[in-house]
């Protein structure tokens, strides 16, 4: 155990209970998962991406390269969680990743010799040849070999959950800037938001042993939490990662609502939130970088302010042996911080490594001046390292090492809008530069200000400013007295030698690669880090970007602002896929549109099928029915022969009044609508401005300046958008009004020869014989004893046939009442199947004939595109491209009737060979006919208008299907259209 | 990003479908001799600056009024938003 005696801010007496790897280890509340493995001497935590190397945690916050985790079992576990940031619960259990065998005797370690083969590039270089072997051999190898933590393959059990929040001022980071900038804005009034990815407010004012006021720190941030927990104006919100800054002061955060708990229970897991902030404060703090010198990878070795952390808020040193000495290896001042709490805590320090010649020392600790760490030993565990000065080495034993080599400002959100960090040569380090996001102000260690008393005045000063942008006044606030720790340092990037030294942990980077890519001219920062991967591991470079371009400037000789400095984006920390879903999954993935007959058509045990977003009933299968095309043909049957009911609500309605309404249809429409009578119906075509067919319907003229018209199911929305930007956008000088009614009005289709019977049944007094109520005729009454309905004599079968429109909340009623009064004449509600059916056999287009790349003459629809006025897309589907296209619709009829045609196989002329060349054309829909007991199907054919009777080939060569069929007319039924007049 | 309608005040962009360049306003007279190579160039070509750009904006999920977006393509920066019927009747260019 090296767990301290006292201190930090764990809670001694909840003891939790927690297992990695199947062994069971106990910690307390306030623990992490990493001080608590830290806590019971577990160093080695993981093995690293490329060569397997044993690691150990190098970090104490969301930056850790090394301690990742698969955490929780089962459906919940998750890979790739920094032990860092894993919130310690009872009952917790993670494991370890990449290995195979046990963490401690990795098979793949072999990697590790192989190294001299992994250097940067070696992807490019190495699996050239033969390339056949990349992806049977090559790539599932590297990729087994390689790698993280594995998903679980199973579905998230957990819910998610999204939220808008709104502010005037968002703080994001919870340390001495940000509780100070959020304090001072909470007082002036203003509505704030302060979020940090902690679950403690505080940040490094808990890490280290800063006093304010006299007090401890932590003294002040519970004070100034409880404040800010009691101001209605300000929502504090721990555990949350604001993570992206998009545009117009619109900012990404995840708040982990339980991923502290055990399972989450009646809570969601995480919370994605969309914050629309006026004003931003980034205090995110700043993050530590390493120094890397010979064999700096091992188990013991972290960062040197992070091991301050886990002895000052976890009480943990991070040593196997708990009496071991720790040394501490840094080129400034901010090292012997370390050293100083260490000792403070009654640890055995073996002294301070200090880059620079005349380091300072301030207390009872050795330093080693001028000197630097040369090698380290201790596969698993540190246990000595090599210290050379003036070119005299020796080892000495440790059994941990702390590293520091100063620290980089969190430029990442600042740099989200290409904001480019500028050098700061007094700071050796990138701060934010001034073309940063609008409205987000960087303050305290974010902005280079890490001193206690310059953050804590820092944020104070950015919430002022940025209020005052928006005209809220706020005062300065008293702040508590503080002094900023000693923090000079030296220009020192690396410890030069013969060993790899690390400098990406993660994707395990070493300084002989970048050298190797300064070698191969790899030298912008971009290629740099393609080369190498450096940086692109899930902890985006955190610790290592900068410490890599220090070292390509020394090898160019420039300096590093001339070396350049990639910038962020975002995520700033990895967010998971499921809380960007939110909770849009499974049956919420979309929303479900019902039609006003669905509970009816449920009740009959219809089949649904989704017709966008609708569910349409597909068929009604009937009691001894066992195949659906018994149900299928049933009702085509009886819709020739009989009366069939078919709800056709989705169909699009637009309300089209005004008193130019006219006209402007004349212009929408290729076919002319100006000139329909009032009571008639007229078929519409609507072109693309680019010539082609863009959408078919219907128009009824209800009166004068009063038409309502129909558009596919698919286009209804979009139909409505193109109407309304020419009514707005294009002809805004007619009068001319415009409402989408589609849900306002079920519509129902009677069709058959009895549909006018049926109907007769339910009209209260309108005259509907043939004579008064012809085909295309339309009319405002009333039926059922009242109701006010539309009726529209339309048939899309080819029978003599019906639509009746009513108030939607009067369809389910209307669909009982029509299958009530039909009874004795066998009235058959029928399904989208039936539906195609009847339509194919009667050479009615639909979506596979509408594709959006035919057209008017080539559905046989050319004369309906009127010359006489200018429409939509008149003039461009008179171009020579389009006009000359030969293809025509035409039908098709296998000669062996029972052999089926498959939509999209592609016509050819009986012996031509079956390839591009000869291709005629291709088949849109097919179906089996019950009616004329055949297949048959409709398709475009190179100069099918003058071919038929000819038979020629429908092939699928690549189900290696042909079918011979005939030519014929598209109308398989009633060519003459007597029916439907009748 | 937030879109300022001039009756509605300030709407998040998903309330609203993106058409594009606002040139698509001036349809050419289908009556000019070269009314062909017009409608070519009114339907196929768009400028696509890296600045200041006017765009057509539908507020699909809210009023359904066409607005003309004067945007910065490389800040996002929305410079004004007008009802497209009002653009077009003023004959703002």
């Amino acid at each position: 155990m090296t767990r301290l005696s006292k201190g930090g801010l764990i809670d001694r007496d909840a003891r939790l209970r927690f297992s990695f790897n199947g062994t069971e280890y106990s910690g307390y509340q306030g623990d992490t998962l990493a001080s608590a493995l830290l806590a019971n001497g577990v160093q080695l935590m993981g093995r690293s991406f490329k060569y397997h190397r044993p690691r150990g945690v190098f970090a104490a916050g969301s930056e850790e390269p090394n301690a990742m985790v698969t955490l929780r079992d089962g459906a919940r576990a998750e890979p790739n969680t920094r032990a860092t940031m894993t919130e310690l619960y009872d009952g917790l259990s993670a494991r370890s990743q990449n290995h195979i065998g046990s963490l401690e005797r990795d098979l793949l370690a072999v990697n590790d010799l192989l190294s001299p083969f992994l250097a940067a590039g070696f992807y490019y270089k190495t699996f050239m040849w033969p390339k056949a072997f990349w992806e049977k051999l090559y790539e599932p190898a590297i990729r087994r070999a390689a790698g993280l933590g594995a998903l679980s393959m199973q579905a998230d059990p957990d819910e998610y959950d999204k939220g808008f929040l709104h502010c005037d001022l968002l703080v994001i980071g919870g340390g001495a800037a940000g509780l100070s900038a959020a304090l001072t804005a909470g007082r002036a009034g203003a509505q704030v938001i302060l979020a940090d990815e902690d679950f403690a407010l505080g940040g490094r004012l808990l890490a280290e042993r800063d006093r304010l006021d006299g007090a401890e720190a932590r003294d002040w941030v519970a004070i100034t939490r409880a404040e800010l927990d009691s101001l209605p104006n300000v929502r504090v919100m721990p555990r949350t990662t604001v993570f992206g800054v998009y545009d117009h002061g619109i900012y990404g955060a995840v708040e982990r609502v339980a991923d502290h708990l055990p399972t989450p229970g009646d809570k969601v897991r995480q919370t994605l939130w969309r914050i629309t902030a006026k004003r931003a404060v980034l205090a995110a703090g700043a993050t530590e970088r390493h120094i890397p010198f010979a064999d700096n990878d091992r188990p013991g070795i972290m960062l040197a302010g992070a091991m301050r952390a886990y002895a000052n808020r976890w009480a943990v040193t991070p040593l196997k042996h708990a009496n071991d000495p720790i040394a501490i290896f840094t080129n400034g001042d901010d090292g012997h911080r370390t050293a100083m709490d260490l000792i403070a805590h009654g640890a055995r320090v073996l002294g301070v490594i200090d880059s620079r010649a005349d380091a300072p020392c301030f207390g009872q600790y050795e330093v080693f001046p001028g000197a630097t760490v040369t090698g380290t030993k201790g596969r698993q565990s540190l246990y000595a390292i090599e210290i050379t000065r003036n070119g005299q080495s020796e080892w000495h034993s440790v059994g941990a090492l702390g590293v520091s080599g100063g620290w980089n400002p969190n430029v990442h959100l600042a740099s989200h809008h290409r904001g480019r960090p500028v050098w700061d040569d007094a700071l050796l380090a990138f701060v934010p530069g001034p073309n940063g996001p609008q409205g987000l102000i960087p303050a305290g260690a974010a902005a280079g200000k890490g001193g206690v008393a310059d953050a804590l005045a820092d944020g104070m000063q950015a919430a002022i400013t940025a209020l005052l942008e928006i005209d809220i006044a706020a005062k300065p606030i008293p702040l508590p007295q503080a002094e900023n720790a000693p923090a000079a340092q030296e220009a020192f990037w690396h410890v030069p030698g013969k060993r790899r030294a690390w400098v990406d942990f993660q994707n395990d980077v070493t300084v002989k690669d970048i050298v190797l890519a300064h070698k191969e001219n790899m030298r912008p920062v971009e290629h740099l880090k393609r080369w190498t991967t450096l940086g692109m591991a899930t902890d985006q470079g955190k610790t290592s970007n900068i410490s890599a371009l220090a070292v390509m400037a020394e090898l160019t000789g420039k300096t590093i602002p001339q070396t350049g400095t990639t910038i962020f984006r975002p995520p700033y920390t990895g967010v998971s896929l499921s809380v960007l879903g939110g909770g849009d999954t499974g049956p919420h993935f979309r929303p479900k549109r019902l039609t006003p007959t669905h509970h009816w058509a449920e009740a009959q045990g219809a089949e649904f099928v989704e017709v966008g977003p609708w569910m349409r009933a597909q068929y009604f299968p009937q009691p001894g029915e066992t195949h659906w095309r018994e149900s299928v043909d049933r009702e085509v049957l009886a819709v020739r022969s009989g009366v069939g009911l078919c709800d056709v609500t989705t169909l699009g309605k637009i309300d089209v009044q005004g008193a130019d309404a006219g006209e402007f249809l004349n212009r929408v429409y290729a076919n002319m609508m100006g000139t329909l009578k009032v009571g008639m119906v007229r078929y519409g075509l609507m072109l693309r401005e680019d010539g082609h067919c863009y959408d078919d319907g219907t128009c009824a003229r209800l009166a004068e300046d009063h038409y309502v018209v129909t558009t596919t199911t698919a286009n209804a929305g979009l139909v409505y958008r193109q109407m309304e930007f020419f009514r707005q956008c294009v002809w805004p000088d007619l009068d001319v009004q415009l409402i989408s009614t589609t849900d306002a009005w079920a519509q129902i289709a009677v069709a058959g020869p009895q549909s006018r019977t049926l109907l007769q049944r339910i009209v209260d007094d309108a005259d509907i014989s043939n004579e008064a109520f012809p085909f295309m005729a339309c009319r405002e009454l009333t039926i059922c004893g009242g109701l006010r309905a539309r009726l529209f004599r339309i048939s899309f079968s080819g029978e003599l046939a019906y639509e009746v429109a009513v108030p939607a909340r009067y369809g389910h009623a209307l669909m009982q009442r029509l299958m009530e009064k039909g009874a004795d004449l066998g009235v058959t509600p029928y399904g989208t199947e039936a539906l195609g059916v009847l339509r194919i056999e009667k050479g009615h287009a639909a979506g596979a004939e509408l594709n959006g790349q035919t057209t008017a003459q080539m559905l046989g629809l050319g004369r309906m595109v009127s010359v006489k006025k200018d429409s939509v897309g008149a003039i461009m589907s008179r171009r020579e491209g389009l006009a000359g296209d030969k293809r025509r619709l035409v039908g098709l009829k296998p000669v062996n009737a029972q052999k089926p045609v498959a939509a999209g196989a592609h016509l050819f002329a009986k012996d031509a060979s079956r390839d591009m060349a000869n291709d005629q054309g291709w088949v849109t829909s097919a179906c089996y006919s019950p009616h004329l007991d055949s297949h048959i199907a409709l398709g475009f054919l190179e100069d099918g208008d003058t071919r038929m009777g000819e038979v020629i080939t429908a092939a699928n060569p690549l189900e290696g299907q042909e079918v011979t069929v005939e030519v014929v007319s598209a109308h398989f039924v009633d060519p003459e259209g007597g029916r439907l007049r009748d | 990003m937030l879109i300022p309608h001039p009756l509605l005040g300030l709407r998040d962009a998903q309330e609203f479908t993106y058409l594009g360049d606002a040139s698509l306003m001036h349809r050419p007279d289908p009556a000019r001799e070269d009314a062909v190579a017009a409608f070519a160039d009114y339907v196929f070509l768009r400028d696509n600056p890296a600045g200041v750009h006017r765009e057509l904006w539908f507020h699909e999920a809210g009023d359904r009024s066409w607005l003309v977006v004067t945007r910065d393509t490389t800040t996002h920066e929305i410079l004004g938003a007008e009802l497209a019927s009002d653009v077009k009747l003023g004959g703002v260019q």
